[in-house]
């Protein structure tokens, strides 16, 4: 088992392993996203109630979704990474934070649009939207740090206390709506329990779900591939893997 | 695992649950402010505030929504099914306003036990359906007045166990 994550945790295996991995997370993305959005936008029906502005569900709720599984896996790469300096699982946390920031943006973004129709107001501070706004803070901070220190080490400390301590936040929002009287309706799409709404409409949700998660891991392989060759560029595998290229390319010129 | 990282794990998962007891603490202090509404029975127990801005929620109960004709005054009751609360609006109420729907309205409680509202929001609940569905389902006698009745035996039930505490909250 630990052997395993010491594995893992060599850059060089990781660059290799994730060089195969990689096309088919894309494809299965490009895939999902197209069929989801698609299905979803234009195939779906429409709700009794709210009609057509329902569709925003299904940015919404994957964005959701995606923002706070991000920040899990943040986390998770921080504790592994100080426990067990993995200098892989740093890598991978460093390039995760601006996506799940970006994606805490669209949640916000798209309910506040969302809640125009449905609601009357774009704002309200009731408890689920103000712990999704702290999350988008904390994502911010956590890049901040990183920014902030001159020594790599002691920023990659420092951005992993904040996420593993911020982690605090993920149940806060998601249990929010049942804890308290919020404005915000309690969950529609949980892995545990009976779908709230008919298979046709329920369907395209899953997809998109999916094809989000499917872009969040062929996004991350790749940006933590490129910050594998920044932060190893004085390794030897790495300079013989970029000579070899170059001499590639000089053959495929001169020929 | 040598004991070094041990020890690193140890001292990890201490600080962050201390951090997250501590959060837990704060929060449950401030349970009451956190809420986004009172509901009718913590207005009629007097745990509201009077003639100051708050947020009451609940149901429009069914049959209580008075027009007035001329004007954009409208009348309207908000219930938990245990107390009732009369609001008075006038404005454009959201689209998802009507009766048997949950909304939220801010305004002021005013000595004679009404709301005067500012504002009106409309909650939703986390069922969605095409207009079929739900149409088949009032034919089939599953209405949402159907989902009302059920609330209302919860709130009977509540009643005779006595009505719950703020505290509870």
């Amino acid at each position: 088992m630990w052997a395993f994550i010491h594995k893992l945790g060599s850059p060089k295996w990781f660059y290799g392993i994730s060089a195969k991995l990689q096309p088919w997370f894309w494809a299965a993305a490009v895939l999902l996203l197209v069929t989801g959005s698609l299905w979803g936008l234009a195939f779906a029906p429409a709700d009794y109630q709210q009609g057509n502005s329902f569709r925003i569900i299904y940015v919404h709720v994957p964005a959701a979704f995606l923002a706070q599984s991000i920040f899990i896996s943040m986390a998770v790469s921080g504790l592994v990474f100080m426990v067990w300096k993995i200098k892989v699982a740093d890598m991978a946390a460093a390039v995760m934070a601006p996506l799940g920031a970006a994606m805490t943006f669209v949640a916000l973004f798209s309910g506040a649009v969302w809640g125009v129709p449905t609601w009357g107001t774009w704002w309200m501070w009731d408890a689920r939207l103000t712990s999704m706004l702290i999350l988008l803070f904390l994502y911010l901070g956590v890049i901040a740090l990183r920014g902030a220190f001159t020594s790599r080490d002691s920023a990659s400390r420092a951005a992993s206390v904040l996420a593993m301590v911020g982690v605090i936040n993920i149940p806060i929002i998601k249990y929010s709506v049942d804890w308290w009287y919020t404005l915000h309706q309690p969950a529609s799409f949980t892995l545990t329990s009976r779908p709230t709404m008919p298979t046709e409409m329920w369907l395209p949700l899953v997809i998109m779900v999916l094809g989000f998660y499917s872009f969040f891991i062929a996004l991350t392989l790749m940006r933590t591939r490129s910050e594998i060759l920044r932060r190893e560029s004085s390794k030897r595998w790495v300079q013989e893997l970029v000579n070899g290229q170059v001499v590639n390319a000089q053959a495929e010129e001169t020929r | 695992m040598t004991p070094k990282r041990k020890q690193k794990l140890f001292v990890i998962l201490g600080l962050v649950s201390l951090t997250a007891i501590a959060v837990g603490l704060t929060l449950y202090a401030l349970r009451a402010n956190i809420n986004l509404f009172f509901s009718p029975v913590q207005i009629a127990q007097g745990d509201a505030p009077m003639e100051r801005q708050i947020r009451a929620g609940g149901m429009v109960k069914e049959g209580s929504v008075s027009r007035d004709p001329d004007s954009l005054d409208v009348a309207f009751t908000v219930t938990d099914y245990v107390d009732d609360l009369e609001v008075y609006y006038s404005g454009i109420l959201p689209d998802l306003f009507r009766e048997g729907q949950g909304v939220v309205v801010v305004g002021e409680l005013q000595a004679d036990g009404r709301l005067y509202a500012d504002k009106v929001l409309a909650r939703h609940d986390e069922n969605y359906m095409p207009p079929e569905v739900a149409q088949a389902l009032e034919e089939a006698g599953y209405s949402p007045a159907d989902y009302q009745a059920k609330a209302a035996e919860v709130g009977k039930r509540l009643d005779e166990e006595g009505v719950p505490q703020a505290s509870e909250y």
